[in-house]
């Protein structure tokens, strides 16, 4: 009888308890919940912000101008040769015909305004346009010119016309020549080729992500070279071969350790060593790639051994039963296995790799470079630099241009991810 | 899988064979330096690797100080050609660069940049003076009863320094002490305004090192904020925040008219002519240091100056002023690019 009341209280201290249970998990998921939205909005702000301040610069006001390509300005003395036609006073040409258009303009104060509607790049445009075919000589064509930086901020709305006309980078007689443009159809906005083909400039107009981007993928190349490889046979020795004692013990701690290190460290001893000590070329990829290894080689090794650890030990213990050496045991059974989870770590250590500055500033790697890099010893930036130097520029246009280019630096970490969870998918193996 | 690997070992080892360009001769010019000169240099540069057949020049911007240093540790291809500065090079400076071997060093001044002080558009309008700013930033100033000591800045708003100035708190967004603008606001404004005192001013002759603390220490009592090195930011805050002050270079009021103005100093106003005048009183001087042993040793590199020096870039009506410099007078640009041309020495 004792018995039965005790359990019968314990029955009902349980049902007590199931209400307050209950609710403190559906509170407990609320707070995950309420997480996941937060962290989902934090990231969809993110990026409406950059899509929005970013997308114009996909876009370039190009004016059209019917250029007459006068033999006695481009090649005098009939000649063809690549050396006059590139050293010809192209300018002159766009002057002539902006006079065309705009008659009514006097006064060198407003020529002078005048000629500044098209981009100095304009005239490298021409250029390029009569090395490629130099039958154009002598007759006329419609050529669309960029515009220079102030005239396309008017026409993606970046300068206003409501503010008062002192206190507006463009004055109203230069709007005026817009809308006249305009009125026939000989300005518009079409899309920037120049900014995935040029290489970095100082007008926003001709400033190009090409010259990063090659520099990214190259300093890239060298990291994943030398990190891959010598991360992947640090990981298997160390999990499959070294002998348990205090050296091995030291080295996982310093191998630690070393993921924790900042990076500006790593970017220290890369100029001491690779270039103060080495002698190896300043601002170059293979520089950079070297110090990005120091940085990335602990994040891939970690990873690494946690991927041969995941192995369950029946398929070693089996493949040695059936007589295969160690070294077979590891190269055709258990590295197979680990490899899905050694490439996400290569590619964890490879994206922040992607975005790395601090360590880039000391090797010079943080630098205005015009040409684009044809090779891992050819001076380059990376992404993330160029990001940081059009974001401290001046001119109005950059804003726009900073954030393209960070969506050029997501997408190519996303198609990295890709690739990564293509190979995988291809690789997994299930037990 | 063992295929796999295998094809991928190859690919690697395929990849790595890429044929690259062993250097070691250099065929680009380097230069290093200012951040505040950066602007300039690149643009000669970019336009310098687009006119000729050289490659255009390579411009890292790693401070004045941290260029110079650069500049200085020797003569050959791994070391830069060219610093920016935005000061003139100091003697300790000088001495290491004739430590290390680079014993012939050509200077050239490039043209001025104002340092302006400037606010939203959505604000009021008001003037200062040096000796204004000079009480408004700085961390210990004269005593308001007239006697000769110092106190720490008890200034919160604007009216209390004079009554003409508008009743807001002092709010003056600035570069940090790394910047060269930052060296060049506290020499040109802060010591300015510094010396309206008599007694401090006095205090130069026989006690520098007090001077020096009590007319180049910035207040950090939050009154000034560390901005950091992105003149960008700064331009984005003032417009958020029409009671705050920001410290730049002309060039970013110049960019930003529709949404900033400058405000007049000592009564001048900061534009174009006046800081070319020399009137505006927050200007300074910079400079480009050459390498005269690298001259024959970098193709490209006397052409370079010949373009950097040529009126066409620095005049009037040059390039260089589309972007925000203010050129030096006709005699003194010519006096300077003489020397140029005779790669004359820096003596000091």
């Amino acid at each position: 009888m004792n018995n039965r009341t005790d359990s019968l209280s314990t029955m009902e201290k349980v049902r007590k308890g199931i209400a307050k249970r209950r609710s403190a998990e559906r509170r407990f998921r609320f707070y995950g919940l309420t997480g996941i939205v937060l962290g989902l909005v934090f990231v969809l702000i993110l990026f409406i912000s950059i899509i929005g301040k970013g997308y114009g610069a996909f876009q370039q006001t190009q004016i059209a101008l019917d250029i007459e390509f006068l033999e006695s300005v481009i090649d005098p003395n009939q000649t063809r040769d690549s050396k006059v036609i590139s050293r010809a006073d192209y300018n002159s040409l766009i002057r002539k015909s902006l006079t065309k258009v705009f008659p009514e303009v006097k006064g060198r104060r407003q020529i002078r305004d005048l000629n500044r509607m098209i981009s100095s790049g304009a005239m490298f445009q021409l250029r390029d346009r009569v090395l490629e075919d130099p039958s154009v000589i002598g007759r006329s064509e419609r050529v669309w010119l960029l515009a220079s930086d102030d005239y396309d901020m008017l026409m993606k709305g970046h300068i206003e016309r409501s503010v008062p006309e002192s206190e507006r980078r463009l004055k109203d007689h230069q709007v005026a020549w817009v809308d006249k443009l305009l009125e026939q159809g000989l300005i518009k906005k079409r899309f920037n080729t120049f900014f995935f083909t040029a290489g970095d400039s100082r007008a926003p107009e001709m400033a190009g992500i090409r010259g990063a981007l090659m520099g990214s993928m190259y300093t890239l190349f060298v990291t994943l070279v030398l990190s891959f490889p010598i991360g992947a046979a640090t990981a298997v020795y160390l999990e499959e071969f070294a002998p348990t004692n205090k050296w091995t013990d030291l080295i996982e701690v310093n191998i630690n350790n070393l993921a924790a290190v900042p990076s500006i460290v790593f970017g220290l001893l890369g100029l001491a060593m690779f270039i103060n000590f080495f002698g190896l070329p300043r601002s170059a990829p293979l520089v950079g790639g070297l110090v990005l290894t120091l940085m990335t080689l602990p994040t891939i090794i970690i990873a690494g051994r946690a991927a041969l650890k995941s192995v369950p030990p029946s398929i070693r213990e089996a493949a040695l039963g059936m007589g295969a050496s160690k070294l077979q045991t590891v190269f055709h059974h258990v590295l197979p296995l680990a490899l899905p989870g050694m490439l996400t770590g290569t590619i964890i250590g490879m994206a922040q790799a992607l975005g790395e500055t601090a360590p880039l500033l000391m090797i010079g790697m943080v630098a205005f470079i015009v040409d684009i890099p044809k090779g891992i010893f050819d001076s380059a930036t990376v992404l993330p630099v160029q990001i940081y130097l059009w974001a401290d520029s001046p001119e109005r246009a950059f804003v726009e241009r900073t954030s393209a280019a960070i969506m050029v630096l997501l997408a190519f970490l996303i198609s990295m991810n890709a690739v990564a969870v293509f190979l995988r998918k291809r690789f997994e193996r299930r037990w | 899988m063992n295929k796999n690997l295998l094809a991928f070992t190859a690919f690697a080892l395929l990849i790595m064979h890429l044929p690259v360009s062993a250097r070691n001769v250099r065929d680009n010019i380097v230069i290093v330096g200012s951040s505040t000169v950066y602007p300039f240099t690149t643009v000669v540069a970019e336009n310098f690797g687009r006119m000729t057949r050289f490659k255009a020049p390579i411009v890292e911007a790693t401070g004045s100080g941290g260029g110079l240093k650069l500049f200085c540790a020797g003569v050959g291809v791994r070391h830069p050609d060219i610093a920016n500065s935005s000061r003139r090079i100091k003697s300790s400076e000088f001495e290491d660069c004739q430590k290390n071997g680079v014993k012939n060093i050509v200077e050239v001044k490039l043209g001025y940049d104002g340092i302006t002080l400037a606010r939203s558009n959505k604000g009021k309008a008001f003037e200062l003076t040096l000796k204004q700013l000079f009480l408004a930033l700085a961390k210990e100033i004269p005593d308001p009863s007239g006697s000769e000591k110092t106190v720490p800045n008890p200034y919160t708003h604007w009216r209390q320094i004079d009554p003409s100035l508008p009743d807001s708190s002092i709010e003056v967004m600035g570069p940090p002490p790394t910047s060269g603008t930052r060296d060049a606001f506290v020499e040109l404004a802060m010591e300015g305004g510094c010396q309206a005192f008599p007694f401090i001013k006095a205090l130069k002759d026989n006690n520098e090192n007090t001077y020096k603390t009590i007319c180049h220490s910035i207040r950090e009592d939050g009154a000034y904020v560390e901005a950091g090195e992105n003149d960008n930011l700064i331009v984005q805050k003032l417009d958020t925040n029409p009671n705050a002050l920001g410290i730049f270079g002309f060039s970013f009021l110049d960019q930003n008219t529709d949404k900033l103005f400058g405000l007049k100093i000592d009564g001048v106003e900061p534009d174009f002519d006046e800081i070319a005048s020399g009137a505006y009183p927050i200007s300074r001087a910079m400079y480009i240091y050459v390498k005269k042993a690298h001259v024959e040793m970098i193709p490209g590199l006397k052409e370079f100056l010949e373009e950097f020096t040529s009126d066409k870039a620095w005049g009037d009506e040059g390039y260089l002023t589309d972007k925000g410099l203010i050129p030096m007078p006709a005699d003194e640009r010519k006096r300077f690019a003489d020397d140029v041309r005779n790669l004359k020495e820096l003596e000091m």
